[in-house]
């Protein structure tokens, strides 16, 4: 088999396993949470637009924005086995392509792997996708206010890049510089500063169920890439051989 | 490994290992644009179809 097509196997039977179980932990966990924080975010729509009818002083545009956040209003699975259906699959490519990665650098260091190794790789990528940009961007419950989607979104990339970098300038060198440059580049997002959510909004559901989210969100994902990396390091080898 | 074979093989090797290091950085990229069409697409159907995943897993949204 072609290097290239067992990388592929490997990943597609990985991120089937891993997506699905994940699914069932998240079913149990973050997706009650999102639920609960949903019937605050609804409620938060309600009213403020039930009190711009009734003369909202002009300057406090909270409830503008508010109302903006969700004017676009389309296609979305129904709550329910729908919605399930969507998550599961999302849930699987997104282990899929995770596992693309993983297994592609596993493979471009070339050396075959076995579970445990596999799963220093995945809890390597588990400090790179959640650890790392979880310090600045938090996951966040639906009416979380925050900055403009795409400045998150290049802070993140480039968080989750720069600690890849970081991490492989420790796990495969040895000299006493690219430990530092190391330190700089993982430190460097975070001096920089994730971009912050605007001043005077505040989120809608309590702070409680934000924080019980957060930790949540972060076992899950440890889950998921404890299971990606050490499935990972015991189905590649086989698969290569 | 002694050197009489590395200087016979030597250019096997290096195209091997060529091959090697371009199917593997291909495969690496598919996945990350996999995550990134299911993670961080600004498509509205997109977004809510995969809305969940994306708050797991934190990924940036709304």
């Amino acid at each position: 088999m072609s290097l290239f097509r067992s990388i592929v196997f490997t990943a597609v039977l990985v991120g089937s396993i891993v997506g699905t179980a994940v699914t069932a932990v998240q079913f149990f966990g973050t997706s009650q949470l999102i639920a609960k924080a949903e019937v605050y975010e609804k409620a938060g729509e309600a009213l403020p637009a039930a009190g711009a009818a009734a003369a909202v002083p002009a300057g406090h545009d909270h409830a503008a924005m508010a109302a903006h956040d969700h004017e676009e209003e389309g296609w979305e699975p129904a709550d329910g086995v729908e919605r399930t259906a969507f998550t599961l699959a999302a849930n699987i490519l997104t282990a899929i392509g995770y596992a693309l990665a993983l297994t592609g650098l596993i493979s471009m260091r070339g050396k075959a792997l076995g579970w445990r190794e596999g799963l220093m790789w995945g809890l390597a990528g588990f400090s790179c996708v959640m650890i790392a940009p979880l310090l600045g961007l938090p996951p966040e419950l639906p009416g979380t206010p925050s900055a403009p989607l795409a400045d998150r979104q290049v802070w993140w990339i480039a968080t989750a890049a720069a600690t890849a970098c970081g991490l492989a300038l420790i796990a495969f060198h040895r000299k006493p510089w690219t430990a530092v440059a190391a330190i700089v580049l993982i430190a460097a997002p975070h001096v920089i500063g994730a971009p912050a959510a605007p001043e005077g909004r505040h989120a809608l559901a309590p702070e409680a169920l934000e924080h019980q989210f957060i930790a949540a969100a972060a076992m899950t994902s440890l889950v998921f890439w404890a299971l990606l990396g050490s499935l990972t390091g015991t189905f590649f080898r086989r698969f290569e051989a | 490994m002694s050197t009489p074979y590395m200087v016979s093989s030597s250019a096997p090797v290096a195209t091997a290992s060529a091959t090697r290091l371009l199917q593997s950085a291909i495969a690496a990229c598919l996945g990350l644009m996999i995550v990134g069409f299911v993670g961080f697409s600004h498509i509205e159907i997109v977004h809510n179809a995969a809305h969940d995943t994306r708050h797991a897993n934190a990924f940036p949204c709304h």
